[in-house]
């Protein structure tokens, strides 16, 4: 391929593969944070102190982490690619956030993020994901599904099953800070690879921009379309720009395998079915997962990751496994339940309406998840929603029965 | 002032011209309609002193395809200097949007409002209220789509000192967003003053709403009847206003205040952007000029039925907007009316023929009223 990409990103792609073939020696080596360098560094007008944010009104876990002395310190570092610490912190400043729930206030623009604000992105990284420190601790990665036991759910509570993560590829800057030409180069080497699946997983891919009127109504009845965000959340982060310039959506023929290109990660891959068989959607999306990541490797790509972090993406919360695994179940009893949430709590576990984050639940249906993202395995976290949900749907039968509930498994 | 380099501009001359050039396949505003991929690839790489780019300068009109019937400029200025280093591509633009201008025409500055003749006898009975606009940007500092929050801060301590030091009818007070009582935000509403964090795509694609409201804030005089906006869409806004149709009064005020103002800025060695070809240096081309809306709220029920309404609106020079101010519908039979240009004509003459417009729907209205024809009244083009 001729194109300026297979130019500029080799030398980016052999020290990728480097790190695959030469053990964790060699990983380590190349992952060690003081080999990251900054690119050129800013020149500015005003001093930090004239600069810094006026984070008074906020509540987010940037503005927390965010002391003037740090703002100092990395005002005026650049990542290669040039992307700066104000336009990481901008959607944190422009978002004060709400007094009840704490949002992240920060975004990475590309790998690199995440050494060149390490000053900043630890603590936040620490606060969001329960104490986990990115300079002493280790993630695991584990998508043998093989080992999820349990996970086939009462069908007379759970409606659907659903796991989701995200994939950046390495050598490409994330949706805040992309240009237009990254996000092109994303969308074909995501396409490409994915026309290579077979079997159950074969499918075909409908581009935001090309896409017939038909098939726009199509994906919108399967619930699959996505749209241009809304949420200044994404909007001040730069997430929307050029929409919808290379945005798309794969799915295979059977509609249970879903990869939204250029959203807000570089890929988002969702696994679903209706019904309570989440052994099986686990195992389809490992499978797929594990797919692509060869066919993509294939071409001479990989996805960003890195032992301390896990899988790179574009929001600090998703760090780690990326992953949000869940169901739809009915819980009409134990919704109006006041231990409800504290079981929840205890489980590691989180509700949002049906409409998915930001929304109410109806009729009693919830959408029950994993809380966690990084420090636990995907195994794991599946494990935790396996075992969570059937002991909420314990609860549930329990509560009919006019029987007593503890608020934790035994 | 060193040249603050733009990292990632340089970062992006590593794919090609033709890998970056937008998709302006849907578009309908000037921006999409002037660039082209020579034009892209001639200014994909220059960078104003303060490091804004051609894609900073055309963000807005790629995100926002615009609207079939409603042509939108879709490209900002990030600083002074975006007019010169992207005139390949502004020049065309501002032609397009400002009737045929060319690079070579001379903008005249006319802010004696003694030259003005008439306007102090519009009726009341049909105009509400009259209104003069403009903005102004402060030398030295960039536009709200580039500028930094030390600058913007900058320019809220600039404005504050010289708007606090003006005295006798301009004599007034400031209220900064960020720490309005809610008594004083109330009043602020209640007077139609207060603005608000921008929602319209096309300002928020443009960067412009970036750190709200910090830097930003009202402030206006003890009587109520002269406002400046600070670090909204462009550095200051300055409007006159009142109610009645005594547009002379409302435009000596204007040019009065402004005049003051515009004196102690430059003893700050920070005096206003502008040149002899293009006027006052605005945020958007649209605003290059006088940046001026001179307008009123007038009662025309009939003649908005008229079918020769938006002829006579186009011969007189002038546009409809409804009560709300731009993309807002008329209420009541009640219209905005303004001037439309902007560039190539001077203050006085913009506001000329508000007056003598306004004034001969006036009568126009009143004709109609009786039951009488207004076809001997249609204006020749102005």
């Amino acid at each position: 391929m001729a194109s300026s990409f297979s130019r500029i990103l080799s030398s980016k792609r052999n020290v990728g593969i480097l790190s695959l073939v030469g053990g964790s020696v060699a990983a380590g080596f190349l992952l060690h944070r003081e080999q990251v360098t900054a690119g050129e560094p800013l020149r500015r007008r005003y001093p930090a102190s004239a600069e810094y944010p006026d984070l008074r009104k906020h509540n987010n876990c940037m503005a927390s982490n965010l002391t003037p002395a740090i703002y100092a310190k990395l005002c005026d570092k650049t990542t290669p690619n040039g992307y700066t610490l104000d336009q990481a912190i901008q959607t944190g400043v422009d978002n004060p956030g709400h007094p009840f729930i704490k949002t992240v206030g920060m975004v990475a623009g590309d790998e690199e993020s995440y050494e060149v604000f390490a000053d900043l992105l630890d603590p936040v990284i620490k606060e969001r994901h329960n104490g986990y420190d990115p300079n002493t601790m280790k993630h695991p990665t584990d998508l043998d599904s093989s080992k999820l036991h349990s996970g086939n759910f009462d069908e007379r509570y759970v409606l659907s099953s659903r796991v989701r993560t995200g994939r950046s590829i390495r050598g490409l800057s994330l949706p805040p800070a992309c240009t237009r030409a990254e996000r092109r180069e994303v969308e074909r080497v995501v396409v490409d690879a994915l026309a290579g699946l077979k079997g159950d997983l074969a499918g075909r891919y409908y581009s935001l921009t090309q896409m017939t009127e038909k098939e726009q109504q199509q994906l919108i009845d399967d619930h699959f379309l996505f749209d241009k965000p809304v949420s200044p959340l994404l909007t001040c982060a730069g997430m929307a720009r050029d929409w919808p310039d290379a945005r798309g959506i794969w799915h295979n023929n059977e509609k249970t395998f879903l990869i939204w290109v250029n959203e807000e990660d570089h890929t988002r891959v969702i696994s679903m079915e209706k019904g309570g068989n989440m052994k099986r959607v686990f195992e389809r999306f490992c499978k797929g997962l594990k797919e692509v990541e060869r066919l993509i490797q294939e071409r001479g790509w990989e996805f960003m990751w890195n032992e301390r972090l896990g899988y790179v993406l574009t929001c600090p919360s998703n760090l780690g496994t990326g992953l949000r695994a869940g169901v739809h179940v009915k819980l009409p009893l134990l919704a109006k339940d006041s231990r409800f949430s504290k079981i929840l709590d205890n489980l590691r576990l989180q509700k949002r309406g049906t409409g998915g984050v930001d929304t109410a639940a109806v009729g009693g249906v919830f959408d029950i998840s994993n809380l966690d993202r990084l420090g636990q395995s995907e195994v794991q976290l599946v494990q935790t929603v396996v075992d969570g949900v059937n002991y909420l749907i314990e609860c549930e039968k329990r509560l009919e029965k006019g029987q007593d509930i503890k608020s934790g498994p035994a | 002032m060193a040249a603050m380099k733009n990292c990632h501009n340089d970062y992006k001359m590593k794919f090609s011209a033709d890998e970056e050039f937008p998709d302006l396949s849907q578009h309908n505003n000037h921006m999409a309609k002037v660039l082209t991929k020579e034009i892209y690839a001639k200014l994909r790489s220059k960078s104003t002193p303060s490091g804004f780019t051609l894609d900073d300068v055309i963000q807005t009109g790629v995100d926002n395809p615009g609207h079939p019937f409603i042509m939108t400029v879709g490209c900002v200025a990030g600083d002074e200097e975006s007019y010169e280093v992207f005139k390949d591509l502004l020049d065309p633009i501002i032609s397009d949007r400002h009737g045929g201008y060319k690079p070579t025409d001379k903008h005249k500055t006319d802010l004696n409002f003694e030259n003005l003749k008439g306007g102090d006898d519009l009726d009341p009975n049909y105009v509400l209220s009259s209104r003069v606009r403009t903005g102004r940007s402060i030398k030295g500092f960039t536009l709200p789509p580039h500028n930094s929050r030390g600058e913007r801060r900058g320019i809220e301590k600039l404005s504050i000192e010289a708007l606090s030091s003006l005295d006798g009818e301009f004599k007034g007070k400031y209220y900064p967003l960020n720490g309005m009582s809610d008594a004083e935000q109330e009043q602020l509403i209640a007077d139609h003053f207060l603005f608000d964090k921008p929602v319209s795509p096309l300002l928020t694609c443009a960067g412009m709403a970036r750190d709200w409201p910090d830097g930003r804030g009202i402030w206006h005089n003890d009587n109520k009847t002269f406002l400046v906006w600070v670090n909204e869409e462009d550095h200051l806004r300055v409007i006159s206003m009142q109610k009645g149709g005594n547009m002379k009064e409302v435009f000596r005020r204007f040019c009065v205040g402004l005049q003051k103002i515009e004196e102690i800025f430059k003893k700050h060695n920070h005096g206003f952007m502008w040149n002899e070809h293009l006027g006052y240096i605005l945020t958007c081309p649209s605003n290059l000029g006088t940046g001026l809306r001179g307008g009123v709220h007038v009662k025309l029920a009939k003649l908005s039925t008229h079918p020769k309404f938006e002829e006579i609106l186009t011969r007189l020079r002038l546009q409809k907007r409804g009560t709300g101010g731009v993309d807002t519908a008329s209420v009541g039979g009640v219209f905005d009316i303004s001037n439309a240009d902007r560039l190539g004509s001077s203050e006085v003459e913009q506001v000329q023929l508000v007056v003598d417009g306004v004034k001969l729907m006036v009568e126009m209205e009143k004709k109609l009223e009786k039951g009488e024809s207004i076809d001997g009244m249609i204006p020749a083009q102005k």
